[in-house]
């Protein structure tokens, strides 16, 4: 059962990042970011990863996209506005190279040698809850003077006068 | 059962589209979205890895992972909004007030 849907959602992530990178606005690419990032998630639930995979849900497709959507609209750029992208050869040169990488990385994968094993509950909310407050406790509460910094970042950045 | 390298694989494959993204477009909204896309593939091998050793590691930092990509889209829009303001633009080769 494990690979049909690891095929079905991969591919649906793969093609959902590729139009996110090929649409003209970037309304249309938010809204195949949100399909790649809820086949992501299916894949980490495939995983036995649940934690992951509700945050996945909650955060990215919840809060980060509703936040670019959010941008998008507020700045409202018109049709004529948006950049007219051309095929140079830097950049026909680039995506070339972004090419190399994904095969370099397939190479790499190909010579991971790692028996497949069923997946364990090490993803499930129990175990990650319990390793974030024993293990981790001082990497999780730094965490939070991150976001309080990031919040504070993005307030005084957008804030027209303080 | 699948093996390990399938999610390797399709996290270099994620992570390949994102770099193509970045180097690729004009439009700076759409280079964050590759951004984002290049995090979660990180954190496809992260969870992969993770979820074969057994080690609750992997599940930890796609979390922290997932912290620094929520923060840095926050404050990368936020400056994309003060940029907007004072160039009306989202065209990256016109945002060019930092170069010498």
């Amino acid at each position: 059962m494990e690979p049909v849907l690891f095929v079905i959602f991969g591919a649906i992530s793969v093609g959902g990042a590729i139009m996110v990178v090929t649409r003209r606005h970037p309304m249309a690419s938010a809204l195949y970011l949100i399909l790649t990032l809820f086949a992501v998630a299916a894949l980490f639930a495939l995983r036995q990863a649940h934690f992951l995979a509700a945050i996945q849900v909650i955060v990215y497709a919840g809060a980060v996209v509703v936040l670019f959507i959010f941008v998008i609209m507020l700045i409202n750029v018109p049709e004529s506005r948006l950049p007219v992208e051309r095929l140079t050869g830097m950049r026909f040169l680039g995506v070339t190279v972004a090419g190399l990488l994904i095969l370099e990385s397939a190479l790499v994968a190909r010579r991971f040698g790692m028996a497949g094993t069923p997946a364990t509950d090490a993803g499930s909310v129990r175990a990650v809850g319990t390793a974030l407050f024993t293990d981790y406790l001082l990497a999780f509460e730094v965490t939070s003077v991150l976001l309080l910094a990031a919040v504070i970042g993005a307030i005084a950045m957008a804030k027209k006068k303080i | 059962m699948m093996e390990p390298s399938a999610y390797l694989l399709l996290s270099g494959i994620l992570f390949g589209i994102g770099v193509a993204g970045v180097v690729a477009r004009k439009n700076v909204l759409i280079i964050l979205m590759s951004v984002e896309i290049m995090m979660n593939a990180v954190n496809v091998a992260f969870i992969a890895v993770g979820s074969y050793l057994g080690d609750v590691t992997g599940s930890v930092f796609a979390f922290m992972v997932m912290t620094v990509a929520a923060a840095e889209a926050a404050v990368g829009l936020a400056i994309l909004i003060a940029i907007y303001r004072l160039k009306e633009t989202v065209d990256i080769t016109e945002l060019s007030i930092l170069k010498w």
